[in-house]
């Protein structure tokens, strides 16, 4: 659920970042903090365990461009994605406007990887939304591993409505800002959408 | 979607802030301001050149999410105010008509009690302007939504590097 200021000529949308443990989102999002210049970036929020494992979310604060004058800015959101912390996630979710699905490549985390997608979905749900409708980009990442997983097999059990989905290394960047800037796209046609129709 | 946008005009972002301003001198504060449950800051008053408001309001948005899971957990519907004490600086935080989040930074130069006493106060007033907001929003035409006349060209131009 974004949030227009027509006062202060504001767009601000809420991106959520979401997959298995260790699959990648906190790398996705310290990497794009940083890249990006200072003057277009807040403060990289992370509430991390001491072992670096996400305890609640990360959070980073972005500022785009603008849109008929309007200045665009994204928050990017990541959820823990240990098992357990499904609370904070559905938490997270709420007033989303797009998500990212960051898929752990390697073979091994592929039941991992379904059951986080199924999660998703419910999550979704519970908070009012439909998976089928919300804007969704699917990262594999991890492709430079030795075991990593065969693209289209990765593609027939995790993104079976072909949404966009890119091959990530996110500890070198490897289309991190291909997806960032694909979910970014996708939220802003699906605003235009929603407007349109009403 | 789940629900609708949140839609700020000017007329109400004038209301809201001289609000926000006179809360911030009755209740001798040093930093208020007001975010959306989704963490999104509306807007801020008081000391706040020095501080992130906007990671202020995205940690406020989960304090009270985490807090309102905790409340469903022993049958509470919501914890409508939070306190946050600390050597110098105190947060007070409130749930304002169930949709925005209220926080007011205060020190010494002010008292729980007294920013207690204020933000009840402003609680209604602020209320009062979020209902007229949202009544106006469902009446207005959706014409006037800036993304109504966006083009596919205008999106492309934000990833121009």
């Amino acid at each position: 659920m974004s949030f227009i200021n027509y006062s202060s000529r504001e767009i601000n949308c809420k991106i959520v970042y979401y997959g298995p443990g260790l699959g990648g989102k906190t790398t996705n999002l310290q990497y794009i903090y940083d890249k990006m210049s200072p003057d277009t970036k807040g403060k990289l929020i992370s509430l991390a365990t001491e072992t670096e494992r996400t305890l609640f979310f990360d959070f980073l604060p972005l500022a785009l461009g603008d849109i008929r004058g309007f200045k665009t800015r994204f928050q990017l959101y990541t959820v823990p994605g240990q098992v357990f912390y499904d609370a904070s996630r559905k938490l997270i979710l709420r007033g989303v406007d797009g998500v990212v699905f960051v898929a752990d490549s390697q073979i091994e985390r592929m039941d991992a990887n379904i059951e986080s997608l199924e999660n998703l979905k419910l999550n979704l749900k519970e908070n009012g939304y439909d998976f089928e409708r919300v804007p969704f980009v699917m990262q594999y990442n991890k492709r430079d591993l030795p075991n990593a997983a065969e693209l289209q097999e990765m593609r027939t059990i995790l993104n079976p409505k072909s949404s966009p989905d890119f091959e990530g290394v996110a500890t070198k960047g490897i289309a991190v800002f291909e997806t960032l800037k694909a979910i970014a796209k996708l939220v802003l046609v699906e605003m235009k959408r929603s407007t349109a129709v009403r | 979607m789940a629900g609708p946008s949140l839609i700020m005009y000017e007329e109400e972002f004038n209301q809201i802030n001289k609000v926000l301003e006179k809360l911030t001198k009755e209740a001798n504060a040093k930093i208020v301001f007001l975010v959306d449950k989704n963490g999104q800051l509306i807007s801020a008053y008081g000391e706040t050149k020095n501080i992130d408001t906007t990671s202020l309001a995205s940690l406020t948005a989960g304090n009270i999410a985490a807090t309102g899971g905790l409340a469903k957990l022993i049958g509470e519907k919501e914890f409508s105010i939070l306190f946050h004490e600390g050597e110098k600086d105190n947060i007070h935080i409130s749930i304002i008509g169930q949709r925005v989040i209220l926080v007011v930074i205060f020190d010494h130069r002010s008292s729980l009690g007294l920013v207690r006493l204020r933000v009840k106060k402003t609680g209604d007033e602020l209320s009062a302007i979020f209902s007229k907001l949202i009544k106006k929003v469902e009446k207005e035409p959706q014409a006037a939504s800036p993304f109504s006349e966006i083009t596919d060209e205008d999106i492309e131009n934000l990833f121009k590097d």
